[in-house]
């Protein structure tokens, strides 16, 4: 199969890859969080340290890639419209990776302490 | 002119009685572009706070606000019925469950796990000693 044909197939499987771990992600951060009385010191600190910094990042890129895709076919197939389609998928591009980048940013500071 | 020139030429899907699983698949994309809708105000919430004592303690004040409450429960709706759906939508591909009965009986366990689990969350979110 070519590249593009097979971008439908690879569409597919991401999204159920993203979705696995953000799942699983969202299981591990209620089993760390559940019935714990979260203060300011515990929760930076926990954000600090590498592994949860990591995970945290690949949870963001693994939600935005699955927004992504999501939000792609939601407006494909109700904007019917060339033009309108092309602007609202741009705005919504843009506004994923402004998203992303922002949190980034804040994932990285709050590491770097 | 014959019968058949009445026809619809165009289908208004709100007027049809749409079955269950096409309602779980409409709620599946309704609750994504919900969450998608909320990652500003999530990101905003995060950087505040992770930036200091005092943002964290603003974010723990704006969460005791009732329509901040009624947003998260929603969001928990959203996040729950996603998840389920979700699951479902992965179990089809797998062709478990992909005879109508089963299907719908599955969707109907979507629709009701997702109000279930809400349920718990808003009962936590308001406070409500379970």
């Amino acid at each position: 199969m070519s590249w593009r044909a097979s971008s439908g197939l690879r569409s597919w499987l991401t999204q159920r890859l993203t979705a696995l771990y953000i799942v699983v992600f969202l299981i591990v951060f209620a089993f760390v969080w559940g019935g714990q009385t979260i203060t300011f010191e515990s929760w930076r600190a926990w954000v600090a340290h590498p592994a949860a910094n990591i995970a945290l990042l690949l949870f963001v890129f693994a939600l935005l890639v699955h927004a992504w895709i999501g939000g792609r076919d939601v407006v494909i197939d109700y904007v019917k419209s060339a033009s309108t389609r092309y602007v609202l998928l741009i705005v919504f591009a843009l506004g994923l990776s402004i998203m992303g980048l922002w949190t980034l940013r804040i994932l990285l500071l709050a590491g770097m302490e | 002119m014959s019968a058949t020139d009445n026809r619809p030429v165009f289908l208004n899907l709100l007027r049809i009685r749409q079955p269950v699983m096409a309602v779980v698949s409409i709620f599946h994309r309704i609750s994504g572009v919900l969450m998608i809708l909320s990652l500003p105000g999530l990101v905003y919430l995060l950087n505040l706070s992770l930036a200091d004592q005092a943002g964290f303690t603003q974010v723990a004040g704006l969460l005791t606000s009732p329509a901040l409450k009624i947003l998260a429960v929603l969001f928990c709706w959203a996040l729950a019925h996603h998840i389920l759906a979700g699951i479902r939508f992965i179990l089809l591909d797998f062709d478990l469950g992909i005879e109508r009965d089963a299907a719908r009986k599955t969707a109907w366990l979507v629709h009701a796990g997702a109000l279930v689990v809400s349920a718990v969350l808003a009962a936590l979110i308001f406070g409500v000693s379970l």
